[in-house]
């Protein structure tokens, strides 16, 4: 592993995306769109405090975990991965240049679309700004990860495209977000106990409901982050410096 | 590990032995050896699907080998010591369409730790200094390849493997490429060139002549001519496809009971 060339990564990421801007307009303004159209449907203000935190969680998270994985496809496809597997780039350096570039993009997303809930929509929620934008962040960092892995299972951008409602409707599902997990038949609970997004919302919902850092959001935060880091290894274990 | 590097002549750049490959359940390449000697322009020859990108792919090393040895500067094809000494243009250029030209070999250096003299250098040795804030993707075909080509030219490796780099290029651009490669040659640089076009062969030091997954001649492009009596090597190549069947029909017949 080397920083230079991880930084090197997250650059020239970053440089294709400067070069597309629609791409990054999409990413963007998406999510703030949703958000605008959420609030407008409830259209009460304590119906928005309590659904658009954790929404604001699972925006991000899709649109990333589709960008990344996307993208990382092109890269396979397109022969630059093969390319570089040739050269002195560790496949981490890869991966972690990849998680830099769009955590980067993120912020600036989790930015747009907090900056316009909060003024705007008149979101209000009980916890700190600074922790709805670090638990977003991270639940869009989990898109990108859970993207770089789910590429390895697609060999054309239809099947990449179509992992984003595998991989992640399902979660959506028994997240919590449409009944209560505890309502739920317990082979269905437990099924979302082991899923990543169950605890990306339950942080941001915590942040909207709770003023202070809580023992459960600290060990959704801690679960999230350790579900980035496998993720990014598994990614990285999916890459082959040689193929059939 | 010692012996088998001190087995090898020290001018090899590239031994391979027995070297054989499937890909999806068929043999591609079946029982492939030669040496490429250091410092020289090896042309690679036969028709396309004989197994020539396939053999390039294991010999920069990211190819899965059923059985066979492949050395390259002394080491194990793939190995990480080789990553900065090898140099690999695909058939299809490897670089990203959304990036400019400089930008595409910006990053490339960085990879391989290359300074931006040699970023420059290569634009300017492949002829795409006028078109170096172009973004790839507007790049012609033969453009494009050259910008690949420039890719592995970055860091002045000791070996470069380059699948077809001439294809679609004007004549002119093509031989102020084999202008270049004789120019890397004469460096020190050993250069591993394929084609399907016979009029290239001429250009190479020696020629490797392939088909169907293996080496019908390795020799000089004088002393294929000489020895087949042919005018050109397109009929060089039809001399031996016929010698080899000649060869291998009763063969085959005594191998089966």
């Amino acid at each position: 592993m080397s920083p230079a060339i991880t930084l090197a990564t997250a650059r020239r990421i970053l440089s294709q995306l400067r070069h597309d801007h629609r791409t990054l307009g999409l990413i963007v303004g998406v999510p703030s769109l949703l958000m605008v159209l959420l609030r407008y449907i409830f259209d009460q203000p304590g119906m928005f405090d309590r659904v658009g935190p954790p929404l604001l969680g699972v925006f991000p998270l899709v649109i990333m975990f589709v960008v990344t994985s996307v993208a990382t496809l092109r890269e396979r496809a397109g022969g630059t991965l093969e390319r570089l597997m040739t050269m002195p780039l560790g496949k981490l350096d890869l991966l972690l240049g990849y998680a830099l570039a769009f955590g980067l993009v993120a912020l600036l997303q989790v930015g747009v679309v907090l900056a316009i809930s909060l003024t705007w929509l008149g979101l209000e929620p009980a916890g700190s700004v600074g922790l709805l934008v670090a638990a977003a962040v991270l639940s869009a960092l989990l898109g990108v990860a859970l993207g770089l892995l789910a590429s390895a299972f697609a060999r054309t951008e239809f099947q990449a495209v179509q992992l984003m409602p595998a991989f992640v409707l399902p979660q959506a599902l028994l997240c919590g977000l449409f009944v209560p997990r505890e309502q739920m038949a317990g082979w269905l609970e437990a099924i979302s106990t082991v899923m990543p997004l169950t605890y990306a919302v339950e942080a941001m919902q915590e942040v909207g409901r709770e003023p202070e850092m809580t023992g459960t959001l600290a060990v959704d935060i801690a679960v999230i982050a350790g579900c980035v880091l496998a993720a990014l290894v598994l990614g990285a274990a999916t890459l082959r410096r040689r193929t059939p | 590990m010692m012996s088998s590097t001190s087995a090898d002549p020290p001018q090899a750049a590239v031994s391979v032995r027995d070297l054989h490959v499937d890909r999806g359940g068929r043999p591609v390449l079946r029982g492939v050896s030669f040496e490429v000697p250091r410092g020289s322009v090896v042309g690679l020859l036969g028709p396309s699907g004989c197994g020539k990108t396939t053999l390039m792919r294991a010999i920069v090393g990211v190819q899965i080998v059923k059985s066979g040895t492949v050395t390259v500067l002394g080491r194990p094809a793939g190995d990480p010591a080789l990553r900065r000494s090898v140099g690999y243009a695909t058939q299809t250029p490897a670089v990203y369409t959304d990036l400019t030209v400089t930008e595409n070999l910006r990053y490339f250096a960085a990879v391989l730790g290359a300074s931006h003299r040699h970023v420059h250098r290569a634009i300017e040795e492949v002829g795409l200094r006028p078109h170096r804030d172009r973004q790839a993707a507007t790049l012609s075909g033969g453009q494009r390849s050259r910008l690949s080509l420039a890719v592995a030219l970055l860091g002045e490796p000791e070996l470069l493997v380059l699948d077809e780099p001439t294809v679609g290029l004007d004549p002119l651009l093509r031989l102020e490429l084999w202008e270049l490669f004789h120019r890397l040659a004469s460096r020190g640089t050993t250069l591993l060139i394929s084609s399907h076009v016979m009029d290239e062969a001429a250009r190479c030091r020696r020629l490797l002549l392939m088909r169907d997954g293996e080496i019908l001649a390795d020799d000089t492009p004088e002393a294929l001519r000489a020895r087949t009596k042919a005018a050109d090597l397109e009929e060089v190549f039809l001399h031996l496809i016929a010698e080899r069947r000649e060869k291998s029909g009763p063969r085959e017949k005594e191998g089966r009971p």
